[in-house]
Order: C-alpha cells, then sequence, then structure tokens
C-alpha cells in the first residue's frame, strides 16, 4: 500500500509523520520549541530549531515505522498558513526529499490537516469542526467541496490569547502555556467578569486580552483574585464564547456532531463544556488527545495521502508556502 | 434547526419557574443555539413562546448574566424596530423570571427554508432580496443593528412580506463600524448557506445603497471590515 511522509512546522512544533493509504499512522515523532516563561516564539528562533530537528526527525520516523526511503509514495508538507520561516525551513526538505527519492510532493492546508486528521481518528463523518488554536480560531462545515468557514475570530486567535495571558503571569512554556493555564485553573473559585464579545457566528479576544493584562496586576495585588481566579474566569469565558458560537453554526447547519481539533482542543474543560451542548442537542462530541490535537506530521501527511489519490500533485516550481492561505481556498476533491 | 423531542418540555420545566402558559400544552417548534420556540395560545391569539434556557456549560453566573441581558435586549428592540417601521412579530408580554417571551405567531417560512427550495421564481427572489436590503437600510438607519442576520432570523410570510426575529444580539448604534460588521454577518451567512445559488448578496447590497441615507460611512467601512478576515490572500 502507498505511503506517504508529511512534515510539518508553521508554528513552534516541528513533526514528520508517515501514514498508510488505509489511514493508519505509522510513525509520527515530533520535537518542540519551548522558550523561556514570559516570552514567545519568534520566527527566526523557531526556524533555526526546526532545521536543527527535522533530518533526525525524518530518520526517526522512517526507522518507528520500519520503512525505507523507497516505500515512499509521496511527500507532503505544510504550504500555509504559518509563520514563514518555520514554514520555508520545512519546504525546502521536503523538496530536497521529493526530489532525492524521485516521489511527487503535495501542499497541505495546515488548517484542513487538523480536520482530515480529526476526522480519520476519531471517525466522524460530517461534523462541525471547531478548530482552535495559537494561530486559528473557526468554526467550519463542510458544503459543496469546500471546508467553508461559519465563525472565526475578527482578532487574535484563542490559543494565542490564552498564551499571551500566560507570559502576563510568567507562566511556564513546558509543555505549553495553555496546559498549564488550564493546571491552575482547576484550582480557581472566584469568576472575575471579563468582556464576553460574540458577533453573530464570529468571537473577538482582543479587548477581553487588553483587560485582562491591564486588570491583572492590580486584582492580585489587592488580594481580589489570584493567579488561579483568572485562569479560572479566562478559561470559562473565552470557551463559553467558543462553545456559543459552535452552536449557532449547528443551529444554522442542522448538524448535530461536533469535532474539536488544534491545539487548544486538548484542553479537558473546553472538551467537557462543548459535550454537555453537543449531549443537550442530542449529538456526540469527536475530540482528540495530545497526540492529534497538536501539530504533527502524520496530519499533513494523511490530507496529502487523500489528494494523491485523487492524482493532485503539486509541481515543483510550484511548491512554495504562504502565511496567508484560508482553509476555504481548498477545493477538497476527495470528499462528496 | 428543528430538534423536536417530548423530553425538552420536560426538562426545562424543571429548570424555570412556572410560565404563564404551561409550556407543555404547547408545541415545541423548534430549538435555536439559544432558545427553545413553542406554539401556544395566548388570551385567544396564537401566539409563540420564546423561551432562552439554562447554557449548562455556561458558568451560571457568566450565563444569568448573558440570559438577562439578551432577553432585555431583545424585547427592548423589538419594540424599537417597530416603531422604525421595520416589521417583526408583535410583543404580547414578557416574563423575566422565567426568561420567555410571549409574541405573535408569524405565519411563513424562513427565507433560508425559501431560498434553498427553489420554489420562488427568479422575479420573486429578487423582490425579496431587495426587501432585505431595504429593511436593514430602514434598521441602520434608525440607529440599530441586528447583531445576528441571518437567513435563519428573517420569515417570508404567506403574502410575501418580510420579518425580522431574534434580536438577542442586537444594539443600539449608529457607528459605521458596528453597521458594517452587521452587513459582513449576513454576506458570510449568505456565503456559507447559500453558496451554491451565486451572488445574491449583491441585490440586498444595491437595495441597502438605495434605501439607507447613511450607506457612503457604512459600505466604506464594509468593505474594509471585508478585508479584515484572518489569512485572506493579499497581495503587497
Amino acid at each position: 500500500m502507498a505511503l506517504a511522509l508529511g512534515i510539518e512546522g508553521s508554528a513552534n512544533k516541528v513533526g514528520v509523520g508517515i501514514v498508510r493509504e488505509d489511514g493508519t499512522i505509522l510513525s509520527n515523532p515530533r520535537h518542540t520549541y519551548i522558550t523561556p516563561p514570559g516570552q514567545g516564539f519568534l520566527p527566526r528562533e523557531t526556524a533555526i530549531h526546526h532545521q536543527e530537528h527535522i533530518v533526525g526527525l525524518v530518520q526517526q520516523a522512517l526507522k518507528e515505522a520500519g520503512v525505507l526511503p523507497a516505500d515512499i509514495s509521496c511527500i507532503a508538507y505544510t504550504k500555509g498558513p504559518g509563520m514563514g520561516g518555520p514554514l520555508v525551513t520545512c519546504a525546502v526538505v521536503a523538496r530536497m526529499l521529493a526530489l532525492l527519492w524521485k516521489v511527487p510532493i503535495i501542499g497541505v492546508n495546515h488548517c484542513v490537516g487538523h480536520i482530515e486528521m480529526g476526522r480519520i481518528v476519531t471517525g466522524a463523518k460530517d461534523p462541525v469542526v471547531l478548530y482552535v488554536s495559537g494561530g486559528n480560531t473557526q468554526v467550519i462545515a463542510y458544503s459543496e467541496r469546500r471546508y467553508r468557514i461559519f465563525g472565526e475570530t475578527i482578532d487574535i486567535a484563542v490559543g494565542n490569547c490564552l498564551d499571551r495571558f500566560a507570559r502576563v503571569l510568567n507562566l511556564s512554556n513546558d509543555p505549553s502555556p495553555g496546559y498549564n493555564i488550564e493546571q491552575l485553573a482547576k484550582e480557581g473559585e472566584r469568576l472575575i467578569e471579563m468582556p464576553y464579545a460574540v458577533k453573530g457566528m464570529d468571537v473577538s479576544f482582543s479587548g477581553l486580552l487588553s483587560f485582562i493584562e491591564g486588570a491583572a496586576a492590580e486584582l492580585l495585588e489587592k488580594g481580589e483574585a489570584t493567579p488561579a481566579d483568572l485562569c479560572f474566569s479566562l478559561q470559562e469565558t473565552v470557551f463559553a464564547m467558543l462553545v456559543e458560537i459552535t452552536e449557532r453554526a449547528m443551529a444554522h447547519c442542522n448538524a448535530p456532531d461536533v469535532l474539536i481539533v488544534g491545539g487548544v482542543g486538548c484542553n479537558l474543560r473546553l472538551q467537557e463544556m462543548m459535550a454537555i451542548m453537543v449531549s443537550e442537542r442530542g449529538g456526540r462530541l469527536y475530540s482528540t488527545d495530545d497526540r492529534y490535537c497538536i501539530d504533527n506530521g502524520a496530519m499533513i501527511a494523511w490530507p496529502g495521502m487523500l489528494a494523491f489519490k485523487q492524482g493532485q500533485i503539486t509541481e515543483l516550481e510550484d511548491s512554495t508556502c504562504t502565511q496567508r492561505f484560508r482553509t476555504d481556498e481548498v477545493e477538497v476533491t476527495w470528499r462528496e | 434547526m428543528v430538534c423536536e423531542n417530548g423530553e425538552g418540555a420536560s426538562t426545562s420545566k424543571n429548570i424555570f419557574d412556572d410560565p404563564i402558559i404551561n409550556l407543555q400544552t404547547c408545541q415545541l417548534l423548534s430549538q435555536g443555539a439559544e432558545a427553545k420556540i413553542w406554539e401556544g395560545v395566548y388570551l385567544g391569539r396564537p401566539t409563540i413562546v420564546k423561551q432562552r434556557f439554562r447554557k449548562k456549560y455556561r458558568h451560571s453566573t457568566l450565563d444569568n448574566k448573558l440570559t438577562l441581558s439578551r432577553l432585555k435586549q431583545e424585547v427592548r428592540s423589538i419594540v424599537r424596530a417597530r416603531k422604525l417601521g421595520v416589521p417583526t412579530p408583535v410583543l404580547y408580554f414578557v416574563e423575566h423570571e422565567a426568561s420567555t417571551i410571549y409574541m405573535e405567531l408569524v405565519q411563513g417560512c424562513s427565507v433560508k427554508a425559501a431560498l434553498l427550495e427553489g420554489k420562488l421564481s427568479d422575479q420573486e427572489r429578487h423582490a425579496l432580496l431587495r426587501e432585505i436590503g431595504r429593511v436593514v437600510a430602514l434598521l441602520h438607519d434608525g440607529g440599530m443593528v441586528h447583531g445576528d442576520l441571518t437567513t435563519s432570523n428573517m420569515l417570508l410570510k404567506g403574502d410575501s412580506s418580510l420579518v425580522l426575529i431574534d434580536f438577542g444580539l442586537s444594539s443600539n448604534t449608529t457607528l459605521p463600524e458596528d453597521k458594517a460588521v452587521d452587513l459582513y454577518v449576513l454576506e458570510r451567512a449568505f456565503a456559507s448557506a447559500h453558496a451554491a445559488s451565486g451572488n445574491l448578496f449583491d441585490d440586498i447590497l444595491a437595495s441597502y445603497r438605495q434605501h439607507s441615507r447613511l450607506w457612503c460611512p457604512t459600505l466604506n467601512k464594509f468593505a474594509e471590515v471585508r478585508m479584515r478576515g484572518r489569512k485572506r490572500t493579499m497581495v503587497g
């Protein structure tokens, strides 16, 4: 059976995955660039991190899968969206491998990668997708050969809001700022009132972030809130907004099931809130854990394989990458 | 949108105080994203009963605040919109305690259904789209935005007149920004639900431009808002 090797590195994770034609993941190693507390990751340093690890990850992926380069049928890489430097790093490696191994190359949209990975891992047929990560916040449903965006953030992504709040509290970025907020939030008790911005099926987080960045120091100093209370309140507020717009999209498209993908999607509180909403509507929630929610190589390899089977390959001279690449720009040829 | 089940009636009765009309004697018509819609009779008139249900996923403090503010806003906006001449259902009664609104039952179907079924002739469809543009312009010129303009929130009556419903996210504003976002939400609703029918939204926009006194600043802002969606392909 055909094998696809996928390379992902659009943000601070670099990963290589090998996936078989039937959707079986043979290997999926990745490495995360972790910055000191209080700092985010910058494109240049992130690209250097990826350059240092990517070849080792390709070797590791082949070894863990127990396959040889000659067994690989195609190379898939992230075309976008993401950070320029890291994307270029992975694209260069993908091109090199494609030439070296004489196999076709396929550019994959990162968001579509998350959706297709979520679908194959959970078995969800036609869910409303909530895609939440550090760079993206979208409510998506499939219609007429496109993953259409019903609602999205009109400013910053929810993961970005959480990450930047973690810097205010100087929380560790290991394994991820969001994970540490989630753990601390479990001890929170008081709900601090925060701006709640839902506009139709869209959300906005920038006002909320400005509010909490400004108010946090004073609330903590006066003893009106603990760091745990702030994490708790932030999570309750932003997740309520996300569940609300997801429900609006479900009501609008008359769809019962939800799939959560993206890095923020492994937050158990978000999954819990979504599960309550979905069960009230008589549907099912499909979610995955950190192996698949967080960026990885297999999520690029799998849509690459789907496109490959449809004969959709990218010419070498077109194997560029782009920081701006919307989910709904991709024609989904592999679904009815 | 329609999710008919007998359970809805009994669960919501446990959560809320008894509304004036016993909801169990009414018929559950549909469950939207944040309210259940029932059909019944109030003072001898056919009535829609809209009950905002508790969102169990939301922290109760946050939920109470949002439910109450949206109920109030919806009631105020229905009254205000009618004064402006925007067709809305007639408001009969409001029960704050039970988060329930009683209003006129409008006979008709949603614009979404009408467009998707494709029973409208080209002429009728054109007239409907122009009417949407006119009504939204009227609302905006009166200093209001709807906040959730979708084809599910517009009803088409038997005499082909249009009625706007669901004012829960509406607000009073005269800012071009807010009006532009209102139009943007509508455009996206068309792009997602009626993508197969072509550029229906262009007709709405043309009619809006013709009917709104303040179209210029709003549509300039609208062009800006359209550019805002994240990760769009841009040149330069």
